[in-house]
This record gives structure tokens, C-alpha cells and sequence, in this order.
């Protein structure tokens, strides 16, 4: 038996035990994501998918949704409050991206074109992160992270290896690698983890596969983030 | 729409830490520019090749802050325009200059003119006329108010046509999806 809720003033049906993002995504509706993946535990750290239930703010990630709810998603004062966590996202971390490999198949940079970031807006960290590139088939920039911890949840969920985890509390929360040394070289991490597929930046990356698909012709190339409703498949696709 | 326009918008350009790739694509709207010399006449400019900056109704600056004169220079603009547009990536965060952001400038300047390949320990430039380097690359809005940001780099002629048109006409520019870019 199902239940239902509005979001935006449209009905949505959900089955019991669902939270209000997963109800939304397989009704076709989009709400703002980051660190959800529909394969894992919702982490509710983003904010990005804030909506309000009855006026008041909280993560759809997180939220079971429950019959009669009231939710509002796509107003423009969420969306201000998005575009901004999206900007304060952009001067914490150094994106360059004329310069990586994941520009049109990044989900962040692909939620800041759909919510219309002209500008990161903020003071900009420029903080020194030095790259790890020390595994021969993986390249691990720290500098792109926006510790949405999909690669923890599938290292530790799918792949039982645990390779990564973030360490640290509040703005200096980080993302590390589970070795003696802190290099991906010394883990037991393999390419086909699911760890190496999830990341919705250009934080992981394969090597020796560089702009297999050219500019123009990528994930959000092709349509924006928000008509995806979840791009977690499309970006997670392994290329030709 | 038919009253004619009296007075011409006066705009100035500039490109300060930047690759002249944002005017360049700027020039890419090719015969648009005569739609929009019905609108606007251009002061300062590489265009127009006039160096000192008069007053000015919209100020377009390409590229970031790298050194005093860029700092400077930014600042004329500010006090000349009552709208000042930041273009192109550079501007907007830095861009390619700001990943000198992580190093300490007297190692780039060792690295540079003393220890690289092919150098013969040169010296390292101090002619008083040089604007001295800042610390850290950065981008406008750190320093002075910008009114409207246009991303990309280059942002496309489309993008930037898109934009100019918009806040001629007064309205906040939006680019869509296909025109809003970072790279």
C-alpha cells in the first residue's frame, strides 16, 4: 500500500520506509544533490537537497517521507541557499576547471551551471593540497574534493576494503587514504572498485584515459544536471 | 523602440592577469559588433588603443590580479564605471595564473631565473618600473565591488553576447545550459 506526499504542490506516491529524495527520484522529480548516491546510505552532509517539510528546513536525503507532508524543493530562496553552499564549496577546494579532466561530466560544476553560479561569490581559500599520484592507474587530487564521502561509503559498503575515510572535524575535515604511508600506491584499492567510480568530482580519477570523450560531448553536455533527475548512472558509466 | 538612442554607452576594456582570450572571443561575435556600436562607444580599450580611462558607463575586465599595477589599474576602472563586468575565469577565481597560489612566490622567482633549465643564473628583474608581484594571484571581487560576473575560459562570443545584450537592456544576465561554462 502507498502513501503520498506534495512536493511542489505535485503528488508524490511513496512506499513505506522511503525518504523523501528517494520518492521524488522515482516519480522523475529533481531535487539538488551531492553527496546521495541512490546505491548507498544517505549521508546528509551537502545540504544541497534541503527542502522545506511544513516551513521548516531539512535534508530529503534524509528524511522519511510520510503521508501528508507538505514540501517545497524548487523556490527560489532554496535555490539561493543552494547556489550559495555550492559557491562556499568552489573557494574551499582549488576547481580549476579549464584544467580537469572531469569538466562536463562533474556533478558539482554541472549543479553550479543549473543554479546559475556566475561566481564563486566568496574569498577564495586557494588552500595547498598536494595531489597523490602515486598509484600508477589512479590519480588522487585533493584539491577537487568536496568530501561527500561516496568513495568512503562505497569502499567500506561495497568493496569491504575501507580504503578511504575522512578524518578531521569541521572546515578541516579531509578526506585520507587508509595506508601506512597516506599514498594510494600502498593500498589494496583495484580498478574496478566500486570506490574509484562513484566520485561525483574530479577527485579520482583513471589515469592513461584522458579526454577519451572530448569537450562538447559530455554527461552534462548533453542535457543539464537537473533533467538527469539522478546523473549518478550517467557519470558513473564507464567510458568507450 | 523606435526613439533613437541620443547618447552612446560608453565602455572600457582591459585585460590585467589574464590572455587577451576573453577579448579575443569577445571580437568572436564578429558582426554583432556593429549591433552593438549602435549601443555603446568604447574608451579605454586594446581596442581603441586610448591607455587612460575616461568616465565610463560599463568597465569589461578580463583576467585576475597578479601584480601592484593590476591592482591599480582595477581600482581606475572601479572609480571610472558605475557598472564593472568581471570576464572570463581568471577574473572570476583566478584562473591560470592562480595556480601559482600554493607556492611561495620567492620560489617561483628562484625557480624561474636562477635554478630552471637553460638559464645561466640570470638575475632576477628589480628595474623600479616593474610592478611588483603579489603574494597570491587573485580574483577581482577579492579587491574591488564587481556588478556582473561572465564565465568561462574563454567565455563563448554567444555567452558573451547573451550577457552584454541582457544588461543593456537592464536585466540581471542569465546564461543557460550550452552557455554557462567554466572551462
Amino acid at each position: 500500500m502507498s502513501s503520498s506526499f506534495t512536493l511542489d504542490g505535485r503528488t508524490i506516491e511513496f512506499a513505506e520506509g522511503q525518504t523523501i529524495m528517494q520518492a521524488a527520484l522515482a516519480a522523475g522529480v529533481y531535487i539538488p544533490h551531492l553527496c546521495y548516491h541512490p546505491e548507498f546510505k544517505p549521508h546528509g552532509s551537502c545540504k544541497l537537497c534541503t527542502v522545506t517539510v511544513g516551513g521548516r528546513q531539512t535534508a530529503s536525503c534524509t528524511t522519511l517521507a510520510q503521508a501528508g507532508m507538505v514540501v517545497e524543493s524548487d523556490t527560489p530562496a532554496l535555490n539561493d541557499e543552494r547556489r550559495t553552499l555550492t559557491e562556499m564549496l568552489f573557494v574551499e577546494g582549488n576547481h580549476f576547471c579549464p584544467s580537469c579532466e572531469k569538466s562536463g561530466d562533474c556533478k558539482l560544476q554541472a549543479t553550479a551551471y543549473d543554479l546559475g553560479m556566475m561566481s564563486a561569490h566568496f574569498d577564495h581559500f586557494f588552500p595547498s593540497r598536494p595531489v597523490d599520484a602515486s598509484h600508477p592507474d589512479v590519480l588522487l587530487d585533493f584539491n577537487r574534493c568536496i568530501l561527500c564521502s561516496l568513495c568512503v561509503r562505497a569502499s567500506r559498503d561495497v568493496d569491504a576494503k575501507n580504503v578511504f575515510a575522512l578524518s578531521g572535524r569541521g572546515i578541516r575535515t579531509h578526506l585520507i587514504v587508509n595506508a601506512k604511508s597516506g599514498r594510494l600506491a600502498d593500498t589494496d584499492v583495484a580498478l574496478d572498485d566500486k570506490a574509484l567510480q562513484v566520485c561525483p568530482v574530479g577527485a579520482i580519477l583513471r589515469k592513461h584515459k584522458g579526454f577519451s570523450v572530448p569537450i562538447g560531448r559530455r554527461v552534462f553536455d548533453l542535457k543539464p544536471v537537473s533533467a538527469y533527475v539522478d546523473a549518478s548512472a550517467a557519470i558513473g558509466k564507464e567510458r568507450p | 523602440m523606435n526613439v533613437a538612442v541620443t547618447k552612446k554607452l560608453k565602455v572600457a576594456t582591459t585585460s590585467l592577469a589574464g590572455c587577451f582570450g576573453c577579448h579575443t572571443s569577445f571580437l568572436d561575435i564578429d558582426e554583432r559588433l556593429f549591433d552593438l556600436l549602435q549601443l555603446v562607444e568604447f574608451d579605454r580599450s586594446p581596442l581603441t588603443d586610448i591607455k587612460r580611462i575616461g568616465a565610463c558607463d560599463i568597465g569589461i575586465v578580463e583576467g585576475g590580479l597578479c601584480n601592484a599595477e593590476n591592482v591599480h589599474v582595477l581600482r581606475d576602472f572601479r572609480s571610472n564605471c558605475k557598472v564593472l563586468i568581471a570576464i572570463g575565469a581568471c577574473a572570476i577565481n583566478g584562473g591560470l595564473p592562480a595556480q601559482r597560489n600554493h607556492l611561495s612566490l620567492p620560489l617561483i622567482l628562484q625557480e624561474v631565473y636562477h635554478t630552471s633549465v637553460g638559464l645561466a643564473n640570470g638575475l632576477i628583474p628589480n628595474d623600479p618600473e616593474l610592478p611588483l608581484p603579489l603574494a597570491k594571484v587573485r580574483p577581482l571581487h577579492e579587491v574591488v565591488k564587481i556588478d556582473y560576473f561572465i564565465p568561462g575560459c574563454p567565455p563563448s562570443a554567444d555567452a558573451i553576447w547573451k550577457a552584454l545584450t541582457d544588461i543593456l537592456a537592464g536585466r540581471e544576465p542569465a546564461l543557460g545550459h550550452g552557455l554557462i561554462h567554466y572551462d
